[in-house]
């Protein structure tokens, strides 16, 4: 594994570079596909509305895979990442316009571990409101 | 209602080999939108000391979560899925999936919880190389929410 950032360059505190993703309906329906969950309030409006939410959702999941893009865009090795995990606390509404939901990602370091790991604390939100709680990420730096 | 704590620590048996494509990794990364070269050149996935492209790190939970279906559609467990909710998700890696792994998952019941006529249910799921290697853990916590006042 070859992390392009070194342990020594970061220290507590150190932000990664924030990112926006776009999530569109037509997204979630290839993500759908790619990913074998093909659960209709994803892809259903009529299904979303009358299971009580507001709209169709993007899949947990599919947040989950966003966010981690900003740890793994700043290590360049994907392959860096020890351990992630997230709560999905509000789920990212997608209407059904070319626009679509944004989801939101900063994230920065929260401790420095043993073995070259530190430990990234990741804030997502999308439309103004955290949609994952408890996001943190293990990472093996060069 | 309630689910059974006798059912805390089964373990499910290992499932049947799932093997790792170039292409659906590729298919993966492209529905994410990511565009990082390990996932889809194997040149630049060795470059960074990989044998061949790995996957990104949610991937796998297609793998472990088709795997947990065992323990959520145990008819003896009886929990209601139509009211399933994706709590917590974690993953402890002891290496990237790789194209070519042919992966089997271990699930094990961890806890199973009732808070507010909610029934909590967290699902460990071992990744197996073919090889025996351990190579990455997932947990899932899943949220049955209690059944509405009729």
């Amino acid at each position: 594994m070859t992390a392009k950032i070194s342990y020594s360059d970061v220290e507590v505190g150190t932000e990664l570079p924030a990112r926006t993703f776009p999530v569109t309906r037509a997204g979630l329906v290839q993500y759908a596909g790619a990913s074998g969950d093909f659960n209709p309030i994803h892809w259903n409006e009529k299904f979303a509305k009358e299971v009580g939410l507001p709209d169709v959702i993007a899949h947990g999941m599919f947040t989950m895979a966003e966010a981690i893009r900003v740890v793994t865009d700043w290590t360049g090795d994907p392959g860096a990442v020890v351990e992630y995990g997230v709560r999905f606390t509000k789920p990212v509404v997608v209407p059904n316009d070319d626009q679509g939901a944004t989801i939101e990602v900063s994230a920065k370091v929260a401790a420095k571990l043993d073995d070259n790991t530190v430990r990234v604390d990741l804030t997502v939100t999308s439309a103004g409101q955290k949609v994952l709680g408890m996001s943190r990420a293990v990472v093996r730096l060069a | 209602m309630a689910l059974d704590q006798s059912f805390v620590g089964r373990t499910y048996p290992p499932t049947d080999p799932y093997e790792v494509g170039r292409e659906k990794i590729r298919e993966f990364a492209e529905a994410v939108g990511d565009s990082n070269p390990a996932y889809t050149d194997p040149e630049a996935a060795k470059a960074l000391g990989h044998p061949d492209v790995i996957a990104p790190p949610t991937f796998v939970f297609s793998i472990t979560f088709r795997a947990a279906g065992q323990v959520v559609q145990d008819p003896q467990l009886g929990l209601d899925y139509s009211r399933v909710v994706h709590g917590d998700q974690k993953f402890a890696y002891v290496r990237p999936v790789r194209a070519g792994d042919r992966l089997t998952v271990t699930s094990t019941i961890e806890a199973i919880k009732s808070m507010a006529g909610n029934d909590i249910l967290d699902i460990r799921g071992e990744v197996h190389d073919e090889a025996g290697e351990h190579v990455v853990t997932a947990w899932t916590k899943l949220v049955a929410r209690a059944a509405e006042e009729a």
